[in-house]
């Protein structure tokens, strides 16, 4: 198998989600997301669907995706629970962030009181320790999540945490609590793939409660924060509430809070009253609040269309063909199955639609997607991860850290004149070890085996090297243009192929433009 | 102010003759073809309306960690500030007198800063702050970057300027911030800032491992097409191979900027080193409109006395030695600079002969088109609010003064609210 994975039969038809249709509504669906066969599966499709799917990969793993046919292909990525994985452990210490013991907090009053300024410098350094000692821990999370996203064998899964991650997105500036960021994180991961235990979970996670300020919506004195954003941005969108909806929803969400780390429902504080909701009339608190939501279908459109730009175009992109079409027939299958997005994404990830000429190699990496591809694909033995980190924070993608509640916008605004030069300096970083903020560069001592990725090349020609590192690289992206410009500059250094002049042709190719796309 | 406008002008230079005569008669749709025609750079998007200054700039300065604003303007009428100040206090003779009638001077080592004051070009902001400052330096920052109050939240301040004027535009040179990262206050909602510590970092770093790297690099991220304005259907290709392109156009005009030797002298600090690049980037005729540089040490809670003189003599004559460079190009008329810090000072100092983090504080707003002199009283130093100043200028209405009077744009939008501009800029005749 692909990742090291445990062989379990497969249900190839079971969650196969046209089949399940017979009505004329159906097979206008069946037309919109009818799924591509095996012949039409080829190495550039298998490599579209490993890097959209998850974050790319080397040619061996695509091509044994592409023995797998589509069906099965599809299936290794969707169904990664079968795949076990020993994750990177790490301890969070829970207790950094604690709110302050009965004997702090008299100790402070006393300290003001008597107007002690020793004592309350005393008190202050240990608070400011305690934040200090957060902020480190929040980096620590930071690499965690890192080497999870390049190393894990489900990459479907991060993918999916990092989509609820921009979705459901708090950061570290608004929580300042990085035990709480992990814990959502893993609350993300274990239903990534079950938007309802998702929107349902939210209104009791911590770090949300914080963020959005929900802790201080009380009975009499409600605060809308979340009650907003739960209906604009994690569920149904603009148009689809009023203004007296959030009123409302803000009233039905009094109470619930968080108790240190934990969620806590308080019970005083929680309006216990009809409340007036989208049409209906009832004694809403927050989980039946969400439950209301989930019943609309503005939802599972707007979560068609989130997947939408999450796997296939960027909806801020020019719309291809048929993209509307897709959104509702998704819509439609995330209806069906309650909110489970599996037979979604399956159906997606199947489609024409999805391996059409619009689509692959046409919509711009993220600086995850950007970075982890390029680990996953070349494997850089030895890289550091502060530089990598960093160089995720100035293209905009600072993990745990999306600018505000929105997320991060995506496709286009990930690129400008000063993004693009950190983009192609991260992958001369990864190749070579050089680092544009260290003056001279000074080669490793072991440098990158680029001959590795001619490997399986039978004819190590010129022209079979530039063609396979483009194919391998640029995917459905890669044209005769790029491929001259490269050969050009293997004549001119007297068609030598060896590893410095595979390494660089490895710069060049992700100094390409179109190395932003995928 | 001189009697013809520099930027009328320059833009009459930059621009080439066809653009400037079609400019005063055609409606806007068209002078923006017309710019999109003439010009490879695409300089449209600037030209907000017929009349306005295109080639205006704004200099921020960020002094980083709470300056005391009690010890930089010092009001040595006050005898509550030596009883408060027992061994920080500046005493009346060292300070340097701005308002003998309100008993305000400025402290000694800000003697470069003095001179210019007395050239009328500084207009020194009393009691700028926000109401229910937040004293956690990060916090407090993020207001001010974002100002958005309380909270901190969401896009900065100058990001949202480009959102609006700049719609659509992947040229980063827009905004340059000097550090290694580009600070909250230029990342807008698309508009996002260039940021390099030092202009040779902001170009690709594969040509350091061969020379012969270069060329083929060049070729392919050259191949976009310059002329046109970015239109929405375009597809992903042809966006990135502009924005490419544009990189690298920026890249060598930015380098090529810096490394030119400065006409004027400057200080070794770290501050006067980014305003030297900044005034060599100006110098060089950039399209930036927005610069920022910034200045760290001010969080002076014990020891503060020497420290703190040190650093504000590194400030002023940074600033200094910023405006003759500009005066010698011609370019004075251009720039306005604005200078903050997330903070005050305590007016009561510590055990530890330093300051803990206070409130409000001065401002400085330094240019050509101010008016000079000191604005609005001294906050009083009796009436305080747990031991702190209270404000009577919002720092956002020096924003909206910047915005509205000097970058001639919508400050509402942009501040997310209506703030009377502060009073501080020349507007009858800017």
């Amino acid at each position: 198998m692909i990742f090291r994975c445990r062989n379990r039969p497969i249900n190839r038809t079971f969650y196969f989600y046209p089949a399940r249709y017979s009505t004329d509504e159906g097979d206008t669906m069946n037309r919109i997301l009818q799924p591509i066969n095996d012949e039409q599966f080829g190495f550039t499709e298998a490599q579209h669907l490993l890097r959209r799917a998850g974050f790319g990969g080397r040619a061996e793993q695509v091509a044994m995706l592409q023995r797998q046919g589509i069906d099965g292909a599809v299936d290794h990525l969707v169904e990664y629970s079968r795949i076990d994985w020993d994750a990177p452990q790490e301890t969070f210490d829970a207790d950094l962030k604690r709110p302050p013991t009965a004997e702090e907090r008299a100790a402070w009053r006393q300290a003001r009181k008597d107007n002690d300024a020793e004592e309350l410098e005393r008190l202050k350094k240990i608070r400011q320790q305690s934040d200090r000692e957060d902020r480190k821990q929040a980096r620590l999370l930071q690499r965690w999540w890192l080497r999870r996203l390049a190393e894990s064998p489900r990459p479907l899964e991060e993918k999916l945490v990092l989509l609820w991650q921009g979705h459901f997105a708090v950061n570290y500036r608004g929580v300042k609590d990085s035990y709480l960021l992990h814990k959502q994180n893993e609350f993300f991961r274990k239903h990534a793939m079950q938007f309802a235990a998702l929107a349902k979970g939210i209104v009791h996670d911590p770090a949300m409660l914080i963020f959005l300020n929900n802790d201080r919506n009380r009975k009499g004195r409600p605060n809308e924060n979340l009650a907003r954003e739960l209906m604009e941005l994690f569920t149904l969108g603009v148009g689809h509430y009023t203004e007296n909806d959030i009123k409302e929803g803000a009233r039905a969400l009094t109470g619930y809070t968080r108790r240190d780390n934990d969620f806590a429902f308080n019970r005083r504080q929680h309006d216990t009253g009809n409340k007036q909701i989208l049409g209906t009339r009832s004694a809403y608190d927050g989980d039946s609040f969400v439950s209301l939501l989930l019943k609309q279908p503005a939802c599972s459109r707007f979560i068609a269309a989130k997947l939408y730009d999450h796997f296939v175009m960027d909806l801020t992109d020019p719309a291809p063909s048929d993209r509307d079409k897709v959104i509702a027939a998704l819509a439609e299958v995330i209806r069906r199955s309650r909110y489970d997005l599996k037979p979604a994404l399956k159906a997606l990830f199947s489609s024409k639609h999805f391996y059409s000429a619009a689509v692959m190699g046409a919509k711009i990496k993220s600086p995850v997607e950007l970075t982890i591809e390029l680990i996953r694909t070349l494997e850089p033995g030895d890289y550091e991860e502060k530089p990598v980190l960093d160089a995720l924070r100035m293209m905009g993608q600072d993990l745990f850290n999306p600018p505000n509640v929105a997320g991060w916008p995506g496709g286009r605004a990930w690129i400008n004149t000063s993004t693009l030069f950190v983009r192609q300096n991260l992958a001369t970083y990864l190749i070579t070890g050089h680092r544009p903020d260290r003056g001279r560069y000074r080669a490793r001592s072991q440098p990158y085996d680029a001959m590795a990725l001619l490997r399986d090349l039978p004819n190590r020609t010129p022209e079979a090297a530039v063609t396979h590192l483009t194919d391998l690289l640029l995917g459905a992206a890669a044209n005769s243009n790029r491929r001259a410009q490269l050969r050009q500059f293997l004549t001119d250094r007297k068609d030598k192929i060896a590893n410095d002049s595979i390494i660089a042709m490895l710069l060049l190719i992700t100094a390409m433009p179109e190395y932003q796309l995928c | 102010m001189s009697e013809h406008h520099p930027w009328t002008r320059r833009a009459f230079l930059q621009n080439g003759l066809t653009m400037v005569s079609t400019a005063a008669t055609l409606p806007l749709f068209l002078q923006r073809s017309a710019f999109g025609i003439n010009d490879p750079r695409d300089r449209r998007a600037t030209a907000q309306q017929p009349g306005v200054p295109e080639d205006r700039i704004l200099v921020v300065i960020q002094l980083g960690g709470g300056n005391d604003g009690l010890n930089t303007v010092i009001p040595f009428g006050d005898s509550h500030y030596y009883t408060n100040r027992p061994t920080l206090a500046v005493r009346q003779q060292d300070a340097l007198v701005v308002d003998e009638g309100q008993g305000i001077g400025l402290h000694g080592n800000l003697a470069a800063l003095k001179e210019l004051y007395d050239e009328g070009v500084v207009a020194i902001c009393q009691g700028v702050g926000y109401p229910n400052p937040n004293r956690s330096h990060f916090k407090s920052m993020d207001i001010w970057h974002t100002a958005d109050v309380p909270n901190g939240q969401g896009t900065g301040w100058l990001g949202r300027y480009f959102d609006n004027t700049c719609a659509g535009s992947p040229q980063a040179d827009r905004c340059i911030a000097i550090g290694r990262e580009a600070p909250i206050a230029t990342m807008g909602k698309t508009a996002k800032a260039i940021s390099f510590e030092s202009a040779r970092l902001f170009r690709w770093a594969g040509e350091d491992l061969h020379d012969e790297l270069g060329e083929t690099y060049q070729k392919i991220n050259r191949g976009g097409s310059p002329t046109g304005a970015l239109k929405p259907d375009q597809t992903n290709t042809s966006f990135l191979m502009r924005t490419a392109l544009d990189a690298q156009i920026s890249s060598d005009k930015i380098r090529k900027a810096v490394a030119r030797r400065a006409e004027v002298s400057y200080p070794g600090s770290a501050l006067a080193r980014q305003l030297k690049m900044i005034g060599a980037m100006i110098r060089s005729g950039l399209t930036t409109r927005v610069y920022y540089a910034t200045m760290g040490g001010f969080d002076t809670h014990a020891g503060q006395q020497y420290r703190h003189a040190n650093l504000l003599k590194q400030y002023a004559e940074s600033i200094r030695a910023f405006y003759r460079d500009l005066k010698d190009q011609g370019n004075h008329q251009r720039v306005l600079i604005l200078t903050f810090s997330e903070f005050g000072r305590r007016v009561k100092e510590n055990a530890s002969r330093g300051t803990d983090h206070g409130t409000a504080a001065p401002m400085f707003v330094i240019g050509d088109m101010v008016r000079p002199g000191v604005h609005g009283p001294h906050p009083s130093l009796s009436k305080l609010d747990k031991g702190d100043l209270i404000y009577h200028t919002d720092f956002r209405q020096i924003y909206a003064a910047a915005l509205e009077h000097w970058m001639k744009a919508d400050s509402e939008k942009i501040l997310r609210g209506k703030f009377k501009p502060a009073p501080v800029l020349d507007t009858k005749n800017i």
